[in-house]
């Protein structure tokens, strides 16, 4: 899976906890939290949605590299790359 | 016979317009069904039925507006016999099976319920509005998955179904909620608030890196669904205390105060785009925290989608308003009429703190009391917000 595809992932999943925001063209190194304004329920929304749809682990000590889009990208390109594929 | 009413859902409410019915004459509901769906100021709400029994009729159409106890639908109680039929020869199975079909929601169709005249889909359960939504955009309800009593497709199943593309992107987000009639139901029941309770505040900060150790522990293993936070040990503790301080938990109505038997915690969860509800998250105490925790995840994601039940808004007995992780560390709450209290927790903040004579750093946060004083004092508040912070030092018993 491509940096491209698990961006899409992403963004697609954070539209549907905030759909007004223009995921796109949010900066990919704020933190998340901040500047689509989501809460500790979202956030566990957010990371079950991802584990649901890519299958893998974030356990919650792991939660810190994800508040940004280019650290989630990061952190699960990395998860895929070592894991199954 | 009993009537299903138009329910009035706080002391503001006048009327309420019929959004859509979840059942339709013949069928069996049971106690807690939710049968139909209204829209009031504080955004659309499910429409729960306290009998259980057969639909007998419907006297209200879909999208009409009508005030407060007009009824609704009439409901044909269990025991009581169809005219001309003894209730004793009714074979019991034939009462039995679409009521257990219901007790599961998304089951499949139970066999024994009779087609739907005119229906695009032989067998497919849907709601009138939802098949009248289909019609118009030519969906075929047999492609829809129904959400709604024993798996009937409601309207919002077929807009799901429509997908973004037809809808406005700005209107997609929760098609129920009118934001600028929650405001108004919010000012009025905050200035009544203000008007008529004399509020007293007190405050107290509490150490809670027990709270934090334990979840870190509890979650480790855990797959994110079965993941708790630190929101759901607050409801918990809160629910337990007031279980121990009745002053703080029920309602003052007609100049005096009615303590609640149950315990049911009004959870205050912020929505988009600036709107908040507080509905009942019910038996609070009794929940254990992985229970409390997934109803507590149900109840934030349909209140956000606009849809909370006509009980989750009458029923709350204490509010409890969290910050979360970010924002500031105090808030002063104030109490939804009519109940009696609000408690307040503030974002957790590291802080120098002595344990056993020595500094270190801890985990606190800031909890907040607003309490009634019609009928209470800040003494027996004092007491009550102690309890809450002991509570959350044993985090393994709460």
């Amino acid at each position: 899976m491509s940096d491209i595809d698990i961006r899409k992932v992403l963004q697609e999943e954070l539209n549907n906890i905030a759909p007004e925001v223009d995921i796109a063209g949010v900066d990919p190194a704020a933190d998340l939290r901040e500047i689509i304004d989501i809460d500790s329920m979202d956030f566990l929304n957010f990371i079950s949605a991802v584990h649901d749809r890519l299958g893998i682990d974030i356990p919650e000590i792991d939660y810190p590299k994800l508040v940004t889009l280019d650290g989630a990208i990061a952190y699960i390109g990395a998860k895929l790359g070592s894991g199954k594929t | 016979m009993a009537e299903l009413r138009m329910p009035s859902l706080g002391s503001d409410m006048e009327a309420g317009t019929l959004v859509e019915w979840l059942v339709k004459p013949g069928d069996r509901v049971k106690r807690g069904d939710i049968v139909a769906v209204i829209e009031t100021q504080k955004g659309a709400i499910e429409i729960e039925t306290f009998e259980a029994g057969e639909i007998e009729q419907i006297l209200v159409d879909p999208h009409s507006k009508v005030p407060v106890g007009t009824p609704l639908a009439q409901i044909r109680v269990e025991r009581e016999a169809k005219p001309g039929i003894a209730a004793a020869v009714l074979p019991p199975a034939v009462a039995a099976v679409p009521v257990a079909a219901a007790a599961v929601i998304g089951a499949p169709v139970a066999p024994s319920l009779p087609p739907v005249a005119g229906a695009a889909a032989a067998g497919t359960r849907a709601s009138p509005a939802a098949r009248r939504l289909a019609q118009e955009r030519g969906i075929d309800l047999s492609t829809v998955t129904g959400s709604g009593p024993a798996g009937a497709i409601t309207y919002a199943d077929v807009e799901r179904a429509l997908g973004g593309a037809v809808v406005a992107p700005e209107k997609k987000r929760a098609p129920w909620l009118d934001l600028d009639a929650m405001r108004t139901a919010i000012a009025a029941a905050m200035a009544r608030s203000k008007r008529e309770i004399p509020h007293y505040y007190l405050e107290h900060q509490v150490d809670v890196t027990a709270c934090e150790q334990w979840l870190t522990q509890n979650n480790a293993t855990l797959p994110p669904d079965n993941r708790i936070l630190i929101g759901a040990l607050a409801i918990k503790a809160v629910a337990l205390a007031a279980r121990r301080f009745p002053a703080f938990n029920g309602f003052y109505r007609e100049n005096k105060f009615e303590p609640a038997q149950a315990v049911h915690i009004g959870v205050a969860i912020a929505i988009r785009g600036g709107g908040l509800a507080a509905p009942a998250l019910h038996d609070a105490d009794q929940l254990s925290l992985d229970d409390l925790m997934s109803r507590m995840r149900d109840l934030v994601q349909r209140t956000r989608a606009g849809r909370i039940r006509s009980s989750e808004i009458s029923d709350p007995t204490i509010t409890v308003s969290s910050l979360g992780e970010r924002g500031v560390e105090l808030l002063y709450g104030i109490i939804y009429p009519p109940q009696v209290a609000i408690v307040g927790f503030g974002k957790t903040v590291v802080r120098p703190w002595v344990v056993d004579g020595a500094i270190g750093p801890r985990s606190v946060i800031t909890i907040t009391l607003s309490g009634d004083h019609r009928v209470s004092d800040g003494h027996a508040g004092a007491l009550f917000l102690a309890e809450i912070g002991k509570l959350l030092q044993e985090p393994s018993k709460l």
